[in-house]
């Protein structure tokens, strides 16, 4: 993968207040057309999943944007983390009462087996590289949707059963099925709520700008920018890459949790390389290693096909030329350049201005 | 004999996933880069000889020539308007515009065809007997792998022979050298694109032929699973894609046969994933060093 110039990271404290801030402004005003009404239905079901996919965004930007390695299985991270939850709320709901502490446990648990196969899986796979490496991570992702699909899952008062392949639970009279192999698991409780996926992303946000300013995050920019000066002046390259991976598969875990767990039904095959690319296109199209980018992306291209339903049958089509639309200007060097100069111009624009000013003052 | 029997359906499947691992694996060895729309040009390949059979009634061999005619065209026509501007652009931007038009196809499939399954038509009918009737072979079987091996043999004859091969040859060598030489790589790249297109019309009618169910998610899979066989035998490679192509293939047959139905695509990409720990640049791939 070639190297971007210059990553816009926006770690300055300016930058991180109106990232933050875009968030807050965005749970705001959805708040607002809730209370007015003026939410449609259609848009109300998307929310928690806009949540999801932001922080989806998030945790892969750690991997494609601040470490550097191309990754197409990040679906099966969320996988992981969303099948866990499931088992998780469905183990623990009689015994807790509140939906939020639920969630909570759940989404821990996500991610804390998210990062656990992240790890193990990124013990070998890092050796590799370039499109190397993303041909393994997308073979990974395909592994990780097979094996789910063929898992069963039960629990009775005896505990939990599993079975693969075939369906052998034997369960007692009191049992439930939580997952039922490629029929997936029914019945959710839906305790996603949207103030718990604000609270999510807002929680991602901090952890990856706390990352970023870190040690551990500079040594990671330093690989990225180059391995081979890194390793020299002693950064452990394995090690930090695969720190940088797990904490990306931990991250993804939990947004599997808040999406899995927003719906009453779902099924291993949701998660597949569409998926993976879907969230590789809005870490792409924000801007490697650019967070906010990642944010407005995964926000905008989520509700993107809603805005454009009134297209009916053409609304993907339209989506698709859109994204190529997009690929296009924004890598076009003659309108780049012109927009730089525009921007240029209208910095000394401001600065003569102020200039003007103090000068009429003095 | 049912080993046999496997065997060959295994070569048969390998083979089309060598015909369309070699569209992937020329593309990037030239213009480095993943066309992910690959697989689709295969579906729109198929329905073209289907409505070319189905609709207009052709012969076969004249619906496939016009498969791959379309295909051709069309694969000039997405590089020109959709990679030839990204030349320069960092490679994620040229993955994410392929991915886009994926997207693309799929969806101007689904409105202009529709997303009910079609039954794709027999072409080649007949089987051949051996061994006492024990064994009974698929005529489409036989075609397919004889299909895969001429068009091997080409394709080696055409980048060793001609001018227009050792073009190809010197620009994924050296891009900048190869200008040097003055070698048109614009007009190198277009043919590629063109040539992998056409393969991929091929691939197309012979994969709707053995698995004869058409619809426009059809290319989506056996073009993931032939981009993993052109990586397995070491991508930019030809005899890679080729040797890749036909291992996945048996691999996959087998897998279904012997051990699980259900767990044959993921046994089919474990094995990759260990192929390429123990040879991370494929089983033919060239391993580049890098200098500081």
């Amino acid at each position: 993968m070639e190297r971007i110039k210059k990553f816009h990271l926006g770690k300055t404290r300016r930058e991180k207040l109106i990232t933050f801030g875009l968030v807050l402004v965005f749970f705001g005003f959805i708040e607002i057309l809730q209370a007015t009404g003026n939410l449609s239905n259609l848009l109300k079901g998307q929310l928690v999943p806009i949540c999801a996919y932001v922080v989806m965004a998030l945790s892969l930007n750690l991997t494609v944007g601040i470490l550097g390695e191309l990754s197409l299985g990040h679906a099966g991270f969320v996988s992981i983390g969303a099948f866990t939850g499931i088992v998780i709320a469905q183990v623990l709901r009689p015994a807790i009462e509140s939906n939020g502490l639920l969630l909570l446990i759940a989404l821990a648990g996500g991610g804390i087996a998210a990062g656990l196969i992240g790890f193990l899986i990124g013990i070998p796979v890092l050796r590799l590289r370039g499109d190397y490496l993303a041909i393994v991570t997308l073979a990974f992702g395909e592994i990780i949707k097979s094996l789910i699909n063929n898992l069963y899952i039960g629990l009775d008062s005896k505990g939990l059963h599993f079975s693969f392949i075939n369906d052998n639970l034997r369960l007692l009279e009191d049992g439930k099925k939580i997952l039922s192999g490629p029929l997936g698991a029914n019945g959710l409780p839906r305790i996603s709520s949207f103030i718990g996926g604000i609270l999510l992303v807002l929680f991602t946000l901090y952890f990856l700008y706390r990352l970023l300013g870190s040690r551990l995050g500079r040594a990671i920019l330093a690989m990225r920018d180059n391995a081979i000066a890194a390793e020299s002046v002693g950064i452990n390259i394995t090690r930090y890459k695969l720190t940088a991976f797990t904490m990306s598969a931990f991250i993804a875990g939990m947004a599997g949790t808040l999406f899995a767990l927003s719906f009453s039904s779902v099924n291993a095959s949701k998660f597949n390389v569409d998926m993976s690319i879907l969230i590789l296109v809005f870490v792409v199209l924000g801007g490697l290693g650019n967070l906010r980018g990642s944010i407005i992306a995964a926000g905008l291209l989520t509700v993107l096909p809603e805005l454009l339903r009134s297209l009916r049958d053409y609304r993907m089509l339209a989506y698709s030329v859109i994204l190529i639309a997009i690929m296009l200007v924004t890598n076009n060097q003659i309108l780049v350049h012109w927009w730089t100069q525009r921007k240029k111009d209208l910095k000394g624009l401001f600065t003569r201005l102020r200039k003007s000013k103090q000068g009429g003052e003095g | 004999m049912s080993f046999l029997s496997h065997l060959i359906n295994g070569i048969s499947l390998g083979s089309i996933y060598a015909i369309i691992a070699l569209g992937y694996t020329m593309v990037y060895g030239i213009a480095k880069m993943l066309n992910f729309a690959h697989g689709d040009v295969i579906m729109v390949g198929a329905y073209v000889c289907f409505f070319a059979l189905n609709a207009f009634g052709l012969p076969p061999v004249v619906s496939i020539l016009l498969a791959m005619l379309v295909c051709t065209v069309l694969g000039i026509i997405i590089e020109r308007l959709a990679y030839k501007p990204l030349r320069a652009a960092p490679s994620l931007a040229v993955l994410i515009t392929a991915i886009g038009v994926s997207y693309f196809l799929q969806n101007g499939a689904l409105i202009l065809w529709s997303a009910s399954p079609k039954v794709f038509p027999t072409i080649f009918e007949g089987t051949i007997r051996l061994f006492d009737g024990q064994l009974t072979i698929g005529l489409t079987t036989l075609i397919t792998i004889a299909a895969c091996i001429v068009i091997m043999v080409g394709l080696t004859l055409f980048t060793g022979k001609t001018k227009m091969g050792k073009a190809m040859r010197a620009c994924s060598e050296d891009k900048d050298a190869a200008i040097l030489m003055g070698i048109n790589v614009n007009r190198t790249i277009s043919v590629t694109f063109a040539i992998g297109s056409g393969l991929a019309a091929i691939a197309g009618v012979l994969l709707c032929s053995a698995y004869p169910l058409l619809q426009p998610t059809t290319g989506s899979m056996p073009g993931i699973k032939a981009f993993t066989a052109a990586v397995f035998g070491g991508i930019g490679s030809i005899p890679g894609a080729f040797l890749g192509g036909i291992l996945l293939g048996i691999i996959e047959i087998f897998a279904k046969a012997y051990i699980s139905t259900e767990l044959s695509d993921a046994i089919v990409f474990l094995v990759l994933i260990l192929v390429l720990l123990i040879k991370p640049a494929g089983l033919l791939g060239k391993k580049t060093v890098v200098k500081v």
